[in-house]
């Protein structure tokens, strides 16, 4: 980060225009017949960019504070996966239509592909990857392995985010309650009713989750 | 003979894999961190047939970030690609649609050009600014209105013998002689397979000649295979890696463009590339089921005895690779009939290509067979259960044979206990719940069993572990698992001292995973290297205890990590001493393993039977799936929880095609209109009751030598018939078009 002009963040308006205004330039210049494949030459240009488009972003994830710098329209769940390597989180539609993507903000349920990742600023986002204390796995992680509550395991750190959030909502009080609350999240694999066995045995168990 | 069944089948042990996949360890195909990697995201043609003018990339380069914006104008040539120009005639299937070869678009969605940037958000940015100009064709994509262009598949053509020509046992069309005759047509829409994991793929160039991929494939030799064939390398220079794959259902087992772009991009930016599909472009070029239309007719006696069959059916295929699948062959071999006739064609429309989707063809022919045999039942006034029974047959009618294993009866009689069938009306609409309508309804399903080639690696490490490697993936339903407990009861090893490492093309040979076969062909491997360590083990025993000298394999036992005399099971000598007094760190193997000739005397069979009780609302016609029975006939099973979850998935996938499943498409453009969840319904929570799951458990040595005859795909195949048959059961409405939609029950 230190090779980035130490402008401080410009106004948004003003910087964008400069910045097409250089970048028209550039690409002028690189835009030689070969022109399909501009390749790296052009590093001004995506370090102007980077300066320009990025905000800062101070957020706890799993724990650990993070001082980051991030473009507006990344996603909470493409920060994740992407910038940070936390991939226990996982993209299933990107549109908030299938719950693969649930991590918990502040204690609560969240679709991350649905939220810019600036809009949790000082705020406090667990992963499936911050589930587990150490090596002691999280009940539900528990209750997941013994009641075979996956398949393949795409849908699975979802579920298991969503199923924590529905016992602590106090939605999980029978099965039919379970089922509404968790039809946010898909599973094509099918693994249904054994990812219901696994959340009522976790609610019995009435730990503070 | 002692034998795997009778020692740890069945035991319901935990995932090798479960806390990889709960911790969110596991990683998939787009989630490997490589150094300096690029993003690429696809732009999709906006037209369904006609040639690309020209593809304005200016604005897309200029934007920050882009590394290139690659398309036929100046990709790079993929080698084998030339070879392969397009015949008039679409030829036999495999034939993968060629990415940025030439200007020329088959379908709606199809990939025209792909943009690498040093970020995704940039990448998928600069995408929107890809303009592309196109020569319009007209297109055909309406499978109703071209349904007269449907035509014999082109393998037919080469191969008059080929299981897909026309069939006719007995007399043709003898049906139309018996007394009573049903006679209807059935159609099923486009599936897609819509796991949930999106198609994705990091592609690698470690050197100029050679290719890592991390894939999204069902298989990681035959990707291999078809790379290296592409791009013209030695096969050993193209690794693939799919460790874990979020659920597949048969969309990775064939090449797609996304593959050959992502391949092509990292070659050209050298750099690895990432790509992931959106989900609207997981319905454009990943394969789906095929739109296909049935026609059955069924000719009995009143005593139910079947004299006829007719059944023809018609699935729809792309313009430039045939796709075909099984639909027909449950109708020739599932019931007592002297005269059965099949006719199976293609209509190849301006789409892409499809691909099995779980329980393939056979589901959908097993959709329309077992509908018709359900309102043969109906007209006959006979309990569908009993129309069943009279049509058994103990051979194979299709080619004399016996069946090496066959319990379908047990299933039926297990099944209807469970499901409580006695409670059934045989009037329909004569059960109620409040204002719910009661019905019941059931459904056979049956798929071949089969058995391919493999090898694994096996090492027996001086402390006693024993690793084993095999090229095969697990999309699902907990390979490595089944592998470690067949290991575990084979040589008598703990499971938790067992390691199977899979998804990686590096390791010793396995087909894809796909039609039911992996247990029984990898499992087989298994088994044999087993046998073969064991023999060295007895062979170097008497030198840690004299008392082995001379000792053969049958007068011993291998368990709890050592070998015994039978005779005097006091006198032992555990493995890990051999292998110290050996002075060996480890016994290395590779072991094969094919199925023999015996198996040809014999039909090969998996059986289910699912039963369903729906309630359909009287007034609204919305339908709940109450209560769903699945029984199996699939050999020993290994691990009865993750076989019954499988069960259970299969089931929720049938709901799904029962109900729900339905992609449509908007002909004026070629484009679906159902092209994300909120359109393209698949089950959710709310839509999966309990269920129950029975096997029958019983061996099948015919097939392989833990007696197990495979399950992924009898797990699906007859429960949409099952729910459509409780519906009628339940409200009098046949409805002979999926999905059952509240709109056709009203
Ligand atoms: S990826 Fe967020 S809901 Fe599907
Ligand atoms: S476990 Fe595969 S999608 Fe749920």
């Amino acid at each position: 980060m230190s090779q980035k002009p130490s402008k401080g963040i410009p106004s948004p308006r003003d910087s964008r225009r400069d910045f097409l205004k250089q970048s028209a330039v550039l690409t002028g210049i690189a835009l030689t017949p070969k022109a399909a494949i501009t390749a790296a030459e052009n590093q001004w240009d995506e370090k102007l960019a980077d300066a320009i488009e990025k905000i800062p972003l101070n957020i706890e994830i799993n724990g650990i504070q993070k001082s980051l710098s991030v473009e507006p329209r990344v996603t909470l769940l493409d920060l994740l996966r992407e910038q940070l390597n936390l991939t226990g989180t996982k993209k299933g539609c990107d549109y908030g239509q299938c719950g693969a993507c649930t991590v918990h903000v502040n204690g609560k349920r969240v679709l991350s592909c649905l939220t810019l990742a600036v809009m949790h600023d000082g705020e406090k986002v667990t992963t499936i990857e911050g589930l587990a204390k150490g090596d002691e796995l999280h009940p539900m992680q528990e209750a997941f392995i013994k009641h075979d509550g996956f398949q393949c395991g795409y849908c699975t750190s979802g579920q298991i985010m969503s199923a924590v959030a529905c016992i602590r909502e106090g939605h999980a009080g029978s099965e039919t309650e379970i089922r509404e609350f968790m039809s946010g999240n898909l599973c094509r694999c099918g693994a249904y009713p054994n990812i219901v066995d696994a959340i009522v045995e976790v609610k019995k168990q009435g730990k503070n989750i | 003979m002692e034998n795997f069944f009778d020692k740890v089948a069945g035991e319901p042990i935990d995932r090798v894999d479960g806390r990889m996949k709960v911790t969110g360890k596991a990683k998939y195909a787009a989630e490997y961190e490589l150094p300096d990697m690029a993003y690429a995201v696809l732009v999709s043609s906006s037209i369904a047939k006609g040639t690309i003018r020209r593809v304005d990339a200016k604005a897309a380069l200029r934007a920050p970030g882009v590394l290139a914006v690659i398309s036929h104008e100046n990709s790079i040539k993929v080698p084998a690609h030339a070879d392969n120009e397009h015949p008039t005639e679409p030829p036999t299937g495999g034939q993968p649609f060629r990415a940025f070869y030439n200007n020329k678009v088959y379908f709606n969605g199809q990939p025209v050009a792909v943009v690498v940037a040093d970020t995704y958000e940039r990448a998928r940015h600069a995408a929107m600014l890809v303009q592309v100009e196109y020569d319009k064709e007209k297109h055909t994509t309406s499978f109703e209105e071209n349904i007269g262009s449907a035509r014999i598949p082109s393998q037919v053509k080469k191969n008059p013998k080929s299981s897909l020509a026309d069939y006719d046992r007995g007399e043709v069309d003898g049906y139309k002689k018996a007394p009573v005759v049903v006679e209807a047509e059935y159609l099923l829409p486009n599936e897609m397979h819509n796991p949930m994991e999106l198609q994705a793929i990091t592609a690698h160039w470690t050197a100029d000649d050679k290719l890592t991929v991390y894939d999204k494939v069902q298989g990681t030799k035959p990707t291999q295979a078809a790379f290296a064939k592409e791009w013209k390398l030695p096969v050993q220079n193209v690794k693939v890696i799919a460790e874990f794959v979020g659920g597949a259902f048969g969309n990775g087992l064939h090449q797609w463009p996304h593959e050959t772009a992502a391949i092509i991009a990292a070659k050209m930016v050298k750099r690895p590339v990432k790509l992931m599909l959106t989900r609207e472009q997981m319905f454009y070029m990943v394969g789906y089921r095929p739109r296909t239309w049935q026609k059955v007719a069924i000719g009995a006696n009143p005593d139910g005895k079947i004299v006829g069959i007719r059944h023809e059916a018609i699935g729809q295929t792309s313009s430039y690779e045939d796709f075909t699948e099984s639909v027909l062959q449950q109708t020739r071999m599932m019931y007592t009939s002297p005269n059965v006739s099949t006719r199976y064609r293609l209509l190849p429309l301006d789409v892409s290509t499809p691909i099995w989707m779980r329980g393939p063809g056979e589901a959908t022919g097993a959709f329309a067979l077992e509908s018709a045999m359900d309102e043969l039942a109906f007209k006959l006034n006979i309990d569908p259960i009993q129309l069943r029974l009279i049509n058994h047959t103990d051979v194979d009618p299709d080619n004399g044979l016996p069946w090496s294993t066959k319990y379908l009866k047990e299933c039926i009689q297990l099944g209807a206990e469970k499901i409580g069938w006695s409670n059934r009306s045989m009037k329909p609409g004569g059960r109620r719940s409040g204002e719910w309508l009661v019905g019941y309804g059931m459904g056979v399903g049956c798929f071949g069993a089969h058995r391919g080639a493999a090898a694994v690696r096996a090492r027996l490490m001086a402390n006693g572990t024993l690793q084993f490697q095999s090229a095969v993936t697990d999309i699902g339903p907990g390979t490595g698992t089944a592998m470690v407990q067949i290991a575990s009861g084979q040589i008598g090893i703990s499971p938790d001292k067992i390691t199977f490492q899979l998804g990686n093309s590096d390791f010793p040979q396995a087909p894809n995973q796909g039609g039911s076969a992996t247990v029984a062909t990898v499992g087989s491997a298994v088994v044999a290297a087993c046998n073969v360590l064991k023999e060295k083990l007895l062979g170097m025993a008497a030198s840690a205890e004299k008392r082995f000298t001379d000792v053969k394999m049958e007068d011993v036992l291998f368990s709890s990590g050592q070998i015994s005399l039978k005779n005097s099971p006091s006198v032992g000598v555990a493995y890990t001493d051999i292998l110290k007094k050996e002075n060996l760190p480890e016994i290395d193997i590779i072991q094969d393993s094919k199925p023999g000739t015996e198996g040809s005397k014999y039909s090969k069979y998996s059986f289910s039977v699912h039963f369903a009780e729906v309630h359909v609302h009287a007034l609204t016609g919305r339908v709940k799936v109450n209560k769903v029975v699945s029984c199996a006939d699939a050999g020993t099973i290994v691990n009865k929880k993750t076989a019954g979850n499988q069960i259970i998935g299969g089931v929720a996938g049938g709901i799904g095609m029962a109900l729900q499943e339905d992609a449509v498409m908007d002909h004026r453009f070629g484009r679906y209109i159902t092209k994300d969840f909120a359109e393209y319904h698949i089950p959710v929570h709310a839509d999966v009751p309990h269920v129950d799951v029975i096997f029958i458990d019983k061996p099948d040595y015919i097939i392989d030598p833990m007696g197990t005859k495979g399950l992924g795909e009898i797990a699906i195949i007859g429960v949409a018939p099952a729910i459509a048959n409780a519906i009628f059961n339940a409200s009098g409405k046949r409805i002979r078009e999926l999905p059952i939609t509240v709109d056709k029950l009203v």
